[in-house]
This record gives C-alpha cells, structure tokens and sequence, in this order.
C-alpha cells in the first residue's frame, strides 16, 4: 500500500488529537497496520492552534513526523492558514465550512464539507465533531474500516455515549463518500 | 534494657563539643525509647547532614546518614515502603527549616507517621557558626558580624500551621520533660514534631556572649515557661514547653493502604 | 502459544509497561513535561499491584524518597526532565555513593533552564554523565522505538540491581509522546535480575559494604532483620564514615571499576548495514529513527551508507565505536544538541577529523532532509 501521511489540525477542545489517536490505534489494533502518532504540544489545553500527524502503512515507519501530508483536516481559520501550504499536491485538505473560508491558491483536492452542522443538524452535540470528521476521512480514503474505528471508540467512552459516536462516524462517511479518491 | 545496648560504642567518643546540648537530647531520646520498650530493630533513624545529623551514627538502629535538609524525604521512602517501623529523623535547625523547610511542611501536611526531632541550637555548627533560620534577629554569626536582620520561624506555629498533629517543645535543659515529649511524640499515629532547644556554646554561645555551657543551660530554664503558665501572662516573651498540639487526623501510610484497597477492586 | 497483547500507546506508557514487568513497586516523582505521564500512569497502575506511588513536593524529594524505599528492597524509579533531573542530581550522586538501585528516567525536553518544554531536545547527555559532582561512573540508556523502550526499560532495572548504582534512562519528548505499537513480552519472556540478598542471618553481623569474592555486595533490606548505617560520606564495610585515605581511595576506585570494567556487558546497540558502509551515520533515540530513514532510503538506490544506533550512552561503549567504524570514509553523529556525543565518538575512532555533525537544536526532530543536506554539505555538494 502507498504510505497514508495524515494531519489533523484545529484548536484544543476541539477533539482533533483524540480523533488522530483513535484512526492510528484502530489501523495497528484492528487492521494490522503500523501506525504513528504524534502531535505538537502547547501549554494550553484549550484554545490555541493543535496539530497531530498520524502515518499509516504495510511497513515500518521510521522519521514519525509528517512534512508534506496526502491528508489534511483543518476546523479552524488559523490552522487552514498555517497549513494548507504543506500539503502535497493532489493530496485531500479537509475543511469544515463554518470554522474555515477556503482560497484558491492550494494545490489540493479541497474538499469543504458541513460537518458542523450536520452534526448539530442530526445529532445535536458538537462534542462528536471530531469523529464525524474521522467518517469522511475514512470515507474519502478507505485506509480503516468503520468497525475498527468503533471498536476504538469504546474502549474510550462511556457506554451511553456509544451510539452518538457511531451515528457521528456514519455522517462522516457519507459526506467523505462522494469524493473517495 | 540498660542505655549502652542502644549505643554503637565503637563510635564513641562522639564528635560533638564539650558542652554541646545534643548528648542530652541523644540521652533523653535513648529513654524515650527504652521506656516505650521498643525493640531496636522497629526502629529506623534517618538524619541529615550538621552536627545533630550524626546522632544516627552513635545508636544501634537501622541508620541513614543522607544529605543536607533532605532526611524527610528518605524517611518517606522508606515509611511508605515498612509502615510498621518507628520512624525517627533528628534535624538541626538548618538542616529541618533552611535547606529542608519544604520537605518539613509537606511532611506535616501528608501527616505521614514519623517523628521530626528539631535539634534547635540557632547556629550552624558544623560549618563554624553562621546564622540559621531560628538564630533570630539582632544575634551574632560569622556571617552576620554586623548584626542578624533575619527574623526566625517559630517551629512550634510553623508545624502546627503546615498540619503536624503533634507539636511539642522543650530544652535541653528540662530533661524529664524532654523524654516525656519524645515519648508522646513516637507513640502518636501521624506527623510528630518535637523542637528541643539545645546549646552551642562553641559558636552561638561565643557569638552572643551567653557564657558557658551551663549559663546557656540556667538560660534556658529562665527563658522558658510550661505551656499556659501564670508566669507567661505575666511575661510574655517567655518561650512555652509542652505539647501544644496532639490531634487526630488520617495518616498518610493508612490512607495510601485505602488507595491500595480501592485500586484492586478497580473502582 | 497465546496471542501476544498489543497496545498502541506513548513511549512514556512504554516505558511505564516494561518498568512494572521489571518488578517495579515504589515510584515517586513530580510532574514536569514531557515526562507527566509516566506518574499519571503509574499513579493508577501501582496501587492495583500493591505497589505504592507517592507525588512529592519536588524533584529532590523525589529521589530521596526512591533512595529510601529501594533499601528496603523494592524496586523504584523516578521521572522527569531537565530541570527536574538538574534537582535531582545530588541525590543521584547519594545512591552512586551509597550504592543503591535505581532508575531515573530522563524525557529530555530544550534547555538550559525552562528552555523549551514541549520540545525534543537531546541535550542531557553530558548532564547524565557528570550532573552530580565528583569523581563517579554512570550507566545511561536510551532507545528510539517503543519495543525498545520496554526492553531497554528492563535492562535499566537489571543493570541497577546487577551493579548496585542509579541507572539513567535518557529518553526524549518525540519518544515520550509518540503513539506506536507495543507488544507485549509475555512474563518470562525478558530476563529480570532480582536484588542480590545476603545471606548472613540474623544475629549475626551483616556488613553492608564487604563485596563477595565475585565483587559484588549482597544487601540486607533496610529496617529489616540487620541493623547497619548508610551513609554519602566515604565508609567502610560496616558503612561508617571513614576519610582514611586508603578507604576513601578503595571505595572510589571500587564506585568507577564496577560499572567501567564491564564496558562491554553494559554496552547496548543495533546497527544497520555497517558490513560495507563507507559512511556510517551514529545516532540513538528519535533522531536515529530519522538517521534509519535517510540509511534505508540511500541503501534503496545502492549507496553505502550504515547506522550504529547506540542504546548506552554511558559508559560510552568506544570500543565498539572504533571497530564498526574502523574502514568507515566518514562518520556522521545524527544527534539534537551541539555534539555532546561527537566528542565521544571523535574520541574513540582513530582519525577524529573523518567524524562530522548532523544537528538541530530548535526543538524540532531532525529530519531525514535535514541529513541529507548536512551529509551533502560534508562530501562539498552545497545543498
């Protein structure tokens, strides 16, 4: 397989590292991948610009970081700003429509989709942003199955809180869909 | 058991001064724990670095000489890991509320069982008499030869305030009084704290003109006072002795066996 | 065979898994990043052993209290970063003189000072080996992945029981906070040495510092059935202080012997195609994994290139240095500090101007571009 080089970015509070750790853990628990996580460190837990690289392949992964990715997911303005400039040509940029106004000068598949308010609109709780971002990401690139990604999910989270989560991954999916590449 | 079978007579003589008031307090705290009647090998001595740090060296105990200001934390070590030792720790005046002050008031706030014997001479000897946290101000010091604008702890309210649930005072000079507290002090479950004044006439007593060994002793009787005394009403500038706190409170060793408990049931 | 346990998790949990498979049941420590996690951890895991976990006021309250609960025979460690290790120091110099058993974790963050906390650094390994004053041997460990992290981890706790000293493990934040997979040894699986327990009985008098005819010391726990003394003074057998020249010469010869003349057992490393390399790049910890990066990617289109990867940093296996690197053209040390470990290397090869410097020191993982520059810029490519 071609070696997935992911980036998750947006602010603290907003779950991106959480969704980051979850697609990686699902790719090496359930899908027998090997998979990287990192991310960059602030000293403030809320707020603030977060990011996370995640890389997935069939081999071993040495360099952890990730300089150019195929994949990147921005929810804010800042985070879009700072790094759309990295992404690979021809790779996915992920936005969400409400929290990021896209511009023309990225080489990328951009792909802006209404997570946010899908979410709100269908679920009710913005707490499941960042999962329902992970939907589209899978739904766009097929690299982990749904299935894996909740097995993860509830060994993280109260039993209660299952079928948000699920419902949240499922919406995802089918706003990535269309654009899988 | 007579007092040498607690003594490592080998070592001895000791290093200490003639006069030095620390034979005492390692004399009062001998019959502390020969009228307590416990074994020796319950007991573990854990000390620092200055001259009343090398009371561990003289007593057949279990015995750790450490390093300056920090024999509480290695008390705690080993407290958590044996909680069914005696766990003693002589300091100086430097030694407990200088270099080890925060060790002292995190030790009373966990309330860890152990007993802090604060070995209070106003000096530090070892080094050749400069000034200590309780030299108080207006003394003498090697390195105060003007004069001492430091302003010293009060031990008593200190461990009181940081949560020791045992508090006592005496001198060196009030012997009973000084294996009475010792005695309290190591039978009480919790944080014990028993300030001894003891004297220097080496270095504090040379510095501030207080005379020999024994006029530092006389002193110590006329400057001090049993706890709630008419006398101190009527002066009160005089230091108390007695126990000034003994209380209950959960003790750290107890508490972490609950932690324990509550960890194996996985809640 | 059972299927093995895999776990996806952070170096820090790595080394917090492989600290309790070594037996680990007393940890006290004091939060500071990048280390944090490994006392969040082990704050829920050790009491569900029976293991005791305390959070001190400070890092030297921290090393005093492992000191204290090690002598009477648990297995311990501390963790924490530069600032804190600087605390630590002169309690580590306690349990060097004193010989007690220890491991001391170290996730290097930027220094000097606050420096940079969130940020990679390798920039402690001179600390590690002369932080604490005076005349003294060290072992230092580190490792660049998590299944090395664990074993590594193990090796640190064996070493400090085997040589009776406080055993570094140098990790850093890229390391402490990455996510990869960890597979799980199964009990028995790794080899653990256990303390080394006299077996003078009661009654009778127990020195603690008189080696066996091999040279080593057999401990009684502390508070147990032997009364001694321990001391960081200079002391003799019975462990009482002592400044006879001829006891103050003895115990530090003895404190430097024990770890330098088993160099080679203490020595840990892995080496990637050194056989024909003609340029050998060294490094050990995340910038080796970027050092493995640029090796396999040059070895892919046919050059020779190798890498010694190093797990003991102290004592500085150079022995093993001079002889992989014994035909190399050019050595490059791949390391995050301004060559803390090239003047190592330099010292151990035979022609010190062959050695040359991969380096970053601004916080972020050297990177595999990074490597390739430099190593251009050497052989007079220009970038």
């Amino acid at each position: 397989m071609e070696r997935i080089r992911m980036v998750f970015s947006g602010s603290g509070g907003q779950g991106v590292i959480t969704a980051a750790i979850i697609i990686a853990e699902a790719a090496v628990l359930h899908e027998n991948l090997v998979a990287v996580q990192s991310q960059s460190y602030g000293a403030e837990a809320r707020g603030g610009s977060t990011r996370s690289d995640v890389l997935i392949s069939d081999t071993e992964i040495n360099f952890p970081k990730v300089t150019h990715p195929n994949l990147l997911v921005c929810l804010t303005q800042e985070a879009y700003n700072k790094f759309s400039p990295i992404i690979r040509p021809g790779g996915f940029l992920i936005t969400d429509t409400r929290y990021v106004k896209t511009h023309k000068k990225v080489a990328a598949r951009q792909r802006e989709l209404p997570l946010y308010q899908t979410v709100m609109d269908e679920i009710g709780k913005p707490v499941v942003l960042n999962i329902c971002m992970l939907g589209a990401v899978i739904g766009m690139i097929e690299i982990v199955r749904p299935e894996s990604i909740m097995k993860v999910i509830e060994t993280r989270i109260p039993p209660g809180l299952i079928d948000i989560n699920r419902k949240a991954l499922e919406l995802g999916i089918k706003l990535g869909k269309p654009f899988k590449g | 058991m007579a007092i040498k079978d607690y003594i490592r007579e080998r070592f001895f003589p000791h290093m200490w001064c003639p006069g030095c008031g620390h034979g005492i307090v390692l004399n009062g705290l001998i019959r502390a724990v020969e009228e307590l009647g416990i074994n020796k090998n319950d007991i573990v001595m854990v000390s620092g670095i200055g001259c009343s740090s090398r009371i561990s060296g003289y007593l057949d105990f279990h015995t750790l000489h450490t390093i300056h200001g920090r024999a509480l934390p290695f008390a705690t070590g080993i407290k958590m890991s044996r909680p069914e030792l005696n766990l003693l720790v002589p300091m100086g005046d430097g030694d407990a509320l200088a270099i080890g002050g925060n060790h002292f008031i995190h030790a009373a706030r966990r309330n860890i069982d152990m007993t802090a014997i604060v070995m209070n001479n106003r000096i530090y000897g070892m080094t050749g008499g400069q000034y200590s946290p309780l030299s108080g101000y207006g003394t003498l010091a090697t390195t105060a030869p003007y004069t001492n604008i430091d302003h010293s702890f009060d031990v008593v309210k200190l461990a009181a305030a940081a949560g020791a649930t045992f508090v006592a005072r005496s001198t060196a000079y009030h012997v009973q009084q000084l294996t009475d507290v010792i005695k309290q002090a190591i039978t009480h479950k919790g944080f014990s704290v028993v300030e001894i004044l003891s004297q220097c006439p080496t270095y504090f007593g040379r510095k501030n003109k207080e005379g020999s060994a024994v006029d530092m002793m006389e002193r110590m009787k006329d400057i001090t006072t049993p706890i709630g005394s008419k006398a101190k009403k009527e002066n009160p500038d005089l230091i108390e002795r007695g126990v000034f706190v003994n209380e209950d409170k959960p003790e750290y060793c107890s508490e972490y066996n609950k932690i324990i408990e509550r960890a194996m049931k996985g809640n | 065979m059972n299927e093995k346990i895999i776990k996806f998790v952070q170096g820090n949990e790595a080394c917090v898994e492989a600290a309790l498979y070594a037996g680990l049941n007393f940890f006290a420590g004091y939060p500071i990043t990048p280390s944090t996690e490994i006392a969040e951890t082990l704050s829920a895991r050790l009491p569900q052993t029976g293991g005791k976990f305390v959070q001190m006021e400070d890092e030297i309250a921290s090393m005093c209290a492992i000191i204290g609960a090690s002598l009477t025979g648990n297995k311990v460690m501390t963790a924490t970063s530069g600032p804190g290790f600087s605390l630590m120091q002169e309690a580590l110099g306690y349990a060097v003189m004193a010989e007690i058993p220890c491991v001391i974790v170290n996730v290097q963050r930027g220094g000097p000072s606050t420096g940079n906390p969130t940020h990679v650094s390798q920039g402690d390994v001179n600390q590690a080996r002369w932080g604490t004053h005076g005349d003294h041997a060290i072992i230092t460990l580190t490792a660049s992945n998590h299944q090395d992290v664990f074993s590594i981890t193990v090796d640190a706790f064996n070493m400090a029981e085997t040589y009776r000293t406080p055993v570094i493990l140098l990790f850093d934040e890229v390391i402490g906070h990455m996510r990869e997979r960890l597979v799980m040894p199964e009990k028995g699986e790794l080899p653990l040495v256990e303390r080394l327990k006299t077996s003078v009985k009661r009654g009778v008098d127990y020195h603690p510092y008189l080696p066996r005819e091999d040279g080593r010391l057999p401990m009684s726990d502390f508070g147990g059935i032997h009364r001694y003394n321990v001391t960081g003074l200079f002391h003799d057998m019975w462990g009482f202080p002592s400044s006879d020249p001829a006891i103050v010469h003895g115990l530090l010869r003895h404190l430097a012997d024990k770890i330098m003349n088993n160099e080679n057992s203490i020595a840990r490393y892995k080496e990637y195609f050194l056989e024909d390399a003609r340029t050998i790049l060294i490094s050990y910890g995340s910038s080796a994994r970027s050092a493995l990066h640029v090796v396999k990617n040059r070895r892919a289109r046919g050059e020779s290139l190798g890498l010694l990867e190093l797990q003991t940093l102290w004592p500085f296996p150079a022995d093993i240095v001079r002889e992989k690197c014994e035909d190399a053209k050019c050595v490059i040390v791949v390391e995050m500090n301004m060559g803390q470990v090239l003047q190592q290397v330099k010292a151990a090869v035979d022609n010190p101007e062959k050695v040359f410097l991969a380096n970053r020191i601004d916080g972020v993982l050297i990177n595999p571009t990074d490597i390739r520059n430099i190593m251009r810029l050497i052989q007079g490519k220009g970038v």
